[in-house]
C-alpha cells in the first residue's frame, strides 16, 4: 500500500516535472528576444529596453539554468507579474482558482449523482425500451461538443427565455453557487458528457457484476431483488468509478476551459483564454501549471482511494 | 468526459462511446456481427464457406463492413454529403469569403440589401462580417475536413511508430517510453495547446503538426500493446530465424498485422482533431482569417447569441456534430467487425 502511493506519488512528481519542461521548452523556443518583447507587451520598445528585459530575467542564460530558476521560482508561488494587468500572476489565479473548483466539483457530483443511478436503472430495465431510450440520450450527449451544448443552451434558456442570469463577475464563488440562476447552465454543460460516460460504465459495471457468484449465492440465500442490487452488486460495480473519474480529469480540465468561456464564468479558464488573447505568455503559463498541476493532485487522490477502497489492488501492488 | 476530452481520447473512453452505439445498433438488427452469406455470395470471386469469408484484403474486408451495417451505411452517407458540401459546393453557389464588408446582420433569405458580390439568396443569412453564411459553411468545412484528416494522419503516423517500436525492442526502452505517453495523458491537453497557440499563433499547417503531436498517444499505446501479441508469433520468428533484421519485421511483418487497430483509431482520430481543432478555434486560437472553421463561425455566432441569430449557431454547430458522429459510427463499425474478424483469423 505504502509502496504503491509512493511509485504514484513520484509518478506524479515526473508528470508536473515533464509539464514544467514541455511549457518552458516552448517558451524558450520564442527566443530571448521575443521573451522580452512579451514582457514589454509593445512592439515599439527600443533595443536598449529589450536589452535590459533580456538582461534582468536572465533570457541569455542556458536552458537548465533558466529552467532551474523558474522550477525554484515557481515552488515559492512566484509566477511573475502579467504584463497586461500588472498584476501578479498568483494574485489573479487566487482569485480565479475559487470559481473553477466550485464549478469542476458541483459538475463532478451532478456527474455522479445522476449517472450512478441511471446505470442501476437501466440493468434493472435492461435490453427494454427506457433502457434503449437512455443509452441513446447517452450516446446523443457524449458526441455533442461541450461548446456546441453551452452555446445552444444559453441562446435558449438565458437569452430567449430569460430562466437563468449571466454569472456575476463580482461576487464570490459561494454567492455564485447559491444562486441557481446563475450554476445551472454551466453545470449542465459540463458534466453533460461525464453524466453519458459515467452513465454507460455504471451500467456495463452493474451488468457485469449481476452475474457474479457472489450475486447467486445472495440471490439463493433469499435476499430480494433491491437488497441484491444495492448491497451486493452495487457496492462492487461502483469501486472502477473512482478510477474513471480520475482518468477524466484532464479532459474535465479542458472542458471547463471551454464552459467557462462560453458562460464568461471568471474561472482558470477564462483567465488562461484571456491570457492567450492578450498575448500574455505569463499569465498562460501560470494558469496552465497550476490546472495541471491540480488535475495530477486530483488523478493521484483518486488512485489512492481506490486502493484503500478496494483491497484487491492494494494487496496485488504491494 | 468532455468532449473535452476533445483532445486524446484514451482506449477506455473509446470502448465506452463503442458500446453505446453497438446498443444503439442492437435495436434494429439484432445480428449485425453474424456473417451474411447474401453478401459473400454476391462477390464473384469471394472465398467459399463462413470463416474463409474473413480473408481477402482490407479493402474487401472494410468494403463489407459498410454493406453490413446500417450506422456505418449513414455515417458514410453523410460524410459523402459533407465532402461535397464543402468541396464541390463552391463550384455551385459561388460566395464572396474575402471581403469583410461591416454591416447589419440579416435573417435566412435576406442578404441584407444593395450589395453585388453575395450569395444569390442568402438562405442561411449573412453573418456579422457580411459573408454569406451558407458559403462560409462550405470554406469552413473544408479546413475542418483537411486539418481533420491531415492531423489524424500525423497522430497515427507518429503513434504507430512509437508503439511499434517500444513494443518491438522491449525492456528498459519500452519502459521509459511508454512511461513518457503516461506523463503526457495526465496532461490536460487543451490547456498545452493554449500555451502552444498562444505562443506561435500557427497556420493551418502549423494547427495540423500541433493536434497530431499531441493526439499520437493512443494509437501509440494500442500499437505497442498489438506488438507484444505479434511479435511472439511463428512467423515473426521465422523472418528472425531467417536473418530478418529488426526494421524489416516491424515494417513489414508488425505493422501490417496491426493494421486493423490501425485504421479503427484513425477513424476516431479525425473526429477528435476536427473538435479539437473547433475547440481551438471556439477559442479564437485556431485558424484566423481569412482561413475560417465551423468552430470559428461558432464564436462568431454566440457572441451575438443574445439577439437570438439563430443561423449564425445552429448550422455551424451541426455540421460539426454531424460530422465528428459519422466519423465516430464509421470507426465504431470497423472496430466491430475488422477487429473481431482479424482476431478470429
Amino acid at each position: 500500500m505504502i509502496g504503491y502511493i509512493i511509485r504514484r506519488v513520484f509518478q506524479s512528481i515526473l508528470v508536473i516535472f515533464g509539464v514544467l519542461v514541455i511549457t518552458f521548452g516552448l517558451y524558450q523556443l520564442l527566443g530571448p528576444e521575443a521573451l522580452a518583447r512579451s514582457i514589454l507587451q509593445t512592439s515599439k520598445a527600443s533595443q536598449a529596453q529589450v536589452n535590459e528585459i533580456i538582461k534582468e530575467y536572465g533570457f541569455n542564460l542556458p536552458f537548465y539554468d533558466q529552467l532551474w530558476k523558474e522550477v525554484v521560482n515557481y515552488a515559492h508561488g512566484d509566477f511573475g507579474r502579467s504584463p497586461t494587468s500588472n498584476q501578479f500572476v498568483l494574485a489573479q489565479i487566487q482569485v480565479a482558482l475559487p470559481r473553477s473548483l466550485v464549478l469542476v466539483g458541483s459538475s463532478l457530483v451532478v456527474a455522479i449523482v445522476v449517472a450512478l443511478p441511471l446505470g442501476v436503472f437501466q440493468t434493472v430495465r435492461r435490453n427494454k425500451p427506457s433502457d434503449y431510450t437512455l443509452t441513446a440520450m447517452a450516446f446523443t450527449f457524449y458526441a455533442l461538443p461541450d461548446f456546441v451544448l453551452g452555446v445552444v443552451l444559453l441562446m435558449l434558456f438565458e437569452d430567449h427565455y430569460h430562466i437563468f442570469t449571466p454569472i456575476s463577475q463580482s461576487e464570490t464563488p459561494w454567492q455564485i453557487a447559491a444562486n441557481w440562476r446563475q450554476i445551472t447552465l454551466p453545470v449542465l454543460t459540463l458534466s453533460a458528457t461525464s453524466v453519458a460516460a459515467f452513465s454507460r460504465y455504471a451500467r456495463s459495471s452493474m451488468m457485469d457484476a449481476i452475474t457474479e457468484d457472489y450475486v447467486r449465492t445472495a440471490l439463493a440465500k433469499g435476499a430480494g431483488q433491491a437488497r441484491m442490487l444495492f448491497r451486493h452488486a452495487f457496492r462492487n460495480a461502483m469501486l472502477p468509478i473512482i478510477t474513471l473519474i480520475g482518468l477524466s480529469l484532464p479532459a474535465i480540465a479542458g472542458g471547463a476551459v471551454i464552459t467557462e468561456v462560453v458562460f464568461n464564468y471568471p474561472g482558470m479558464g477564462l483567465l488562461a483564454v484571456q491570457g492567450a488573447d492578450n498575448n500574455d505568455v505569463q499569465l498562460v503559463v501560470g494558469t496552465t501549471i497550476i490546472a495541471t498541476l491540480l488535475t495530477v493532485v486530483g488523478s493521484l487522490l483518486a488512485d489512492v482511494l481506490y486502493a484503500v477502497a478496494d483491497p484487491r489492488i492494494r494487496y496485488r501492488s504491494v | 468526459m468532455p468532449t473535452a476530452d476533445i483532445a486524446g481520447r484514451d482506449p477506455s473512453v473509446q470502448g465506452l462511446v463503442s458500446g453505446v452505439s453497438r446498443a444503439v445498433v442492437a435495436t434494429p438488427l439484432p445480428e449485425t456481427q453474424v456473417d451474411r452469406s447474401p453478401v459473400t455470395l454476391a462477390e464473384p470471386h469471394g472465398p467459399e464457406g463462413g470463416e474463409a469469408g474473413t480473408t481477402g484484403s482490407i479493402f474487401r474486408i472494410i468494403g463489407r463492413v459498410f454493406i453490413e451495417n446500417k450506422l456505418a451505411v449513414v455515417g458514410v452517407v453523410i460524410l459523402v454529403l459533407v465532402f461535397l458540401f464543402c468541396f464541390a459546393g463552391p463550384f455551385i453557389y459561388h460566395t464572396d469569403q474575402l471581403s469583410i464588408i461591416l454591416r447589419p446582420i440579416s435573417g435566412p433569405g435576406s442578404c441584407g440589401g444593395g450589395r453585388v458580390n453575395i450569395g444569390p439568396a442568402c438562405p442561411l443569412g449573412v453573418d456579422d462580417q457580411g459573408f454569406d453564411v451558407l458559403g462560409r459553411l462550405m470554406v469552413a468545412g473544408q479546413s475542418d475536413l483537411e486539418v481533420g484528416l491531415a492531423a489524424a494522419f500525423v497522430a497515427t503516423f507518429i503513434g504507430v511508430v512509437w508503439g511499434a517500436v517500444a513494443g518491438f525492442i522491449g525492456g528498459v526502452v519500452d519502459s521509459v517510453m511508454m512511461r513518457i505517453v503516461d506523463v503526457l495523458l495526465s496532461i490536460p491537453i487543451l490547456l498545452l495547446l493554449i500555451v502552444i497557440a498562444t505562443m506561435f499563433s500557427p497556420g493551418k499547417d502549423q494547427l495540423i503538426l500541433i493536434i497530431g503531436g499531441l493526439a499520437w498517444l493512443t494509437p501509440a499505446r494500442l500499437v505497442r500493446g498489438e506488438t507484444l501479441s505479434l511479435r511472439t508469433r511463428e512467423y515473426v520468428q521465422a523472418v528472425r530465424v531467417m536473418g530478418g533484421r529488426g526494421h524489416r519485421i516491424v515494417l513489414r511483418h508488425i505493422i501490417p498485422n496491426a493494421v486493423g487497430t490501425i485504421v479503427v483509431n484513425a477513424t476516431f482520430q479525425v473526429a477528435d482533431a476536427i473538435l479539437t481543432l473547433a475547440a481551438l478555434s471556439f477559442l479564437k486560437l485556431g485558424l484566423h482569417y481569412p482561413q475560417t472553421d465551423w468552430g470559428d463561425m461558432l464564436t462568431d455566432g454566440a457572441t451575438y447569441a443574445s439577439e437570438g441569430y439563430w443561423w449564425l449557431i445552429v448550422p455551424a454547430g451541426s455540421f460539426i456534430v454531424m460530422t465528428v458522429v459519422a466519423f465516430n459510427f464509421i470507426g465504431d463499425a470497423l472496430r466491430d467487425s475488422l477487429e473481431v474478424r482479424l482476431q478470429r483469423r
